[in-house]
């Protein structure tokens, strides 16, 4: 007997066919999705809920700003206070030198993490065990608390004496860039202990097979390493670079402490409030001496703002690339 | 049966790994030594790094901890040994420490384990599938970006422009009702404990900062999580199981031993924030008071209690993590 094509039933039929389940489930489900839609839409909010309104109330002109009835969109747009801004935090100059210094400090940090990593990862030497511990002990120890005696140490820096008897003196390091640079360079630099966990825990996960296959056709050690590890890194290399990049954009311990010859951003964010301050007692005129609390406000804010924008903007780019390297550490455990 | 000529002493293991570096030793020329040389080689910046940037300032930390430090302008510093004075003076006379460590502390653990109850239920939830899935990932793994380093510290001081976060004191101020006040203010009435509450309240008040602070450990559960085959879930749905067992005995089991290098990162990540009460009160003696020795007494006793507490955590999860394997 030649089969009847199944008519396309209704809902309710198959709902009732199917005892009731049908709509229980429907509905269960539904509700699973409202509830989920809240609540990320509400975690959602509430994390871009900041910028928008940092942007929104930076082009406010004053009338603006203290008017009760403007509550987000402005009535007067005005960009008098990027202006200020960028007078008060040496624009051009201290985003740059954030932009270079970053840079430069990240390929410092993940060339030398890289290396250091796949030793961990793959040899076995006298003293690994002792090293893995200095590692989670590196991960573990504030930087704080060798504030002190590493400026200190900087401030007459001597290898051993031997500047000593060449100059008669030992180095003032104090305003350079070399002290932060040989730290980076020897995996010292800002959360450095995390970007090695990541590195060795993915060049545990690469096959002990490669590197026999390319021993057994005559690679050195180095070779293997340059030809056959780093280009399969290369990724997991640049999320790297990129996480580096972004901690040291914002950080604020490590600049004050061993920049402080350059104008970085954050050491100029972190001295804007004074700034404002002094500037409007400068200009005070007559009537209007003194600046309120909501104009620091608005002019922090507004620093903020242009602190966080080329990372918004790195960030839309490269996005795959930051969740990736973490996906990596988290699958192999 | 030992075959003739291979030495086995106590001493052996030792001796075999010096061997590695003398050339005249007898396994100096093997395949395991010439690795073995190429990887400490390949490790030696870290090592030299570590004992010049590490290591001696930290033994140079524990004396500064003990003596009396006055700056001689021009040629460095001048110490003087008094002993565990210094860390008397931080315990017991000095005016905030104590009170902000035990603040500090109190805030770490509340928030330690809101993050990763949080963190593990929202990798739960975007998991699953549905539209937008990827702008969400893409928008909860934003505070990483934008959360670090100097920004949490000024975003405190600009409480207009964080809403959520700032809105009790806001409401309060400008007269209206505060759910969470109005609901403490209820279970005060009614005559229910508030102590219990508090904790929960506490937290409730500081959920701006939980979730800005739990971007990567979303991500970590989430690839965690991902690692899980679908097919074990299904075997479980036909066996008959329903979700909420689902969760209990796959999920949960599966994604334990994450959960201890997201608490230690969490961990870390609470003490190294730059907005800490600890870490502004140091900053406050080493640079307005200049007490250089009763600082680094203080950042000593803070790292310890900070050691203490992932040792204790790591204790803590791994025997959890043991007694569900079994």
């Amino acid at each position: 007997m030649i089969k009847q094509p199944q008519k396309h039933l209704s809902f309710a039929e198959r709902n009732r066919r199917s005892g009731g389940y049908l709509l229980k489930r429907r509905a269960g489900e539904t509700a699973v999705s409202l509830v989920r839609a809240v609540l990320l839409l509400g975690l959602c909010f509430m994390i871009i809920q900041p910028l928008i309104t940092r942007f929104l109330k930076s082009v406010m002109s004053s009338e603006d700003l203290y008017d009760n009835t403007v509550i987000l969109l402005p009535r007067n747009l005005t960009l008098d206070n990027y202006r200020l801004v960028f007078e008060l935090t040496d624009m051009p100059v201290s985003l740059l030198n954030t932009a270079w210094i970053c840079a430069m400090i990240s390929l410092c940090q993940v060339f030398c993490a890289t290396l250091v990593a796949y030793a961990f990862a793959r040899f076995t030497f006298p003293l690994k065990k002792l090293c893995l511990g200095f590692v989670v002990l590196l991960i573990i120890i504030p930087p704080q608390t060798l504030q002190v005696p590493l400026y200190l140490n900087f401030m007459n820096y001597d290898l051993f004496g031997i500047f000593k008897t060449i100059l008669g003196h030992p180095l003032q390091l104090h305003g350079s860039i070399i002290p932060y640079t040989l730290m980076s360079l020897t995996c010292m630099g800002i959360k450095n202990g995390v970007l090695l966990f990541i590195l060795m825990e993915y060049f545990k996960g690469v096959p002990v097979s490669l590197e026999e296959a390319a021993y057994v056709d005559g690679c050195s050690n180095v070779r293997t390493f340059v030809r056959i590890m780093l280009p399969d890194a290369f990724p997991i290399i640049a999320s790297c670079f990129l996480f580096s990049f972004v901690w040291q954009w914002t950080d604020e311990f490590y600049t004050t402490n061993f920049l402080s010859g350059y104008t970085t951003y954050s050491s100029a964010m972190s001295g804007l409030r004074g700034r404002i301050l002094g500037y409007y007692a400068e200009t005070a005129t007559g009537a209007a001496s003194g600046v309120s609390g909501v104009k620091i406000q608005q002019l922090t804010a507004i620093s903020v703002l242009v602190c966080c924008v080329p990372l918004l903007v790195l960030y839309c780019f490269t996005q795959k690339t930051f969740v990736q390297s973490i996906v990596m550490t988290g699958s192999k455990e | 049966m030992k075959s003739t000529g291979y030495r086995e002493h106590w001493y052996s293991g030792i001796t075999d790994a010096v061997g590695v570096f003398v050339p005249w030793s007898r396994n100096y020329k093997t395949i395991a030594s010439r690795r073995a040389r190429t990887g400490f080689l390949f490790m030696l910046p870290f090592l030299i790094g570590f004992i010049a940037f590490l290591m001696k300032p930290l033994v140079q930390s524990v004396v500064m901890s003990m003596s009396e430090i006055s700056l001689v302008p021009g040629s460095g510093y001048d110490m003087k040994n008094v002993g565990i004075a210094n860390f008397n003076y931080a315990l017991r006379v000095d005016a905030g420490f104590s009170g902000s460590l035990v603040r500090s502390v109190t805030k770490m653990i509340t928030n330690t384990l809101a993050i990763m109850v949080l963190s593990f239920v929202l990798a739960v939830i975007i998991n699953g599938e549905f539209r937008g899935r990827l702008l969400v990932r893409a928008i909860l793994f934003l505070p990483v970006i934008l959360y670090s380093g100097i920004l949490p510290d000024i975003e405190n001081t600009t409480s207009t422009y964080k809403m959520m976060a700032g809105v009790a004191e806001e409401v309060t101020q400008s007269g209206g009702v505060n759910l969470s006040q109005g609901l403490q203010d209820l279970l005060a009435v009614s005559g229910m404990g508030a102590g219990v509450f508090d904790f929960l309240f506490r937290l409730i008040d500081s959920i701006y900062e939980i979730v800005m602070s739990s971007g990567i450990q979303i991500v970590v559960f989430l690839s965690g999580l991902q690692t899980i085959p679908q097919s074990m879930y299904e075997a479980a749905s036909i066996e008959g199981c329903s979700a909420w067992e689902c969760f209990w005995k796959i999920t949960f089991p599966m994604i334990c031993p994450l959960m201890l290098v997201n608490c230690i990162y969490t961990i870390v990540d609470c003490f190294m924030r730059n907005d800490n009460e600890v870490m502004q009160w140091i900053g406050q003696v080493m640079y307005s008071q200049g007490k250089l020795g009763p600082a680094a007494a203080m950042s000593w006793l803070y790292f310890a209690v900070a050691a203490a507490f992932i040792g204790i955590s790591t204790l803590i999860i791994r025997k959890g993590v043991g007694m569900i394997h079994d």
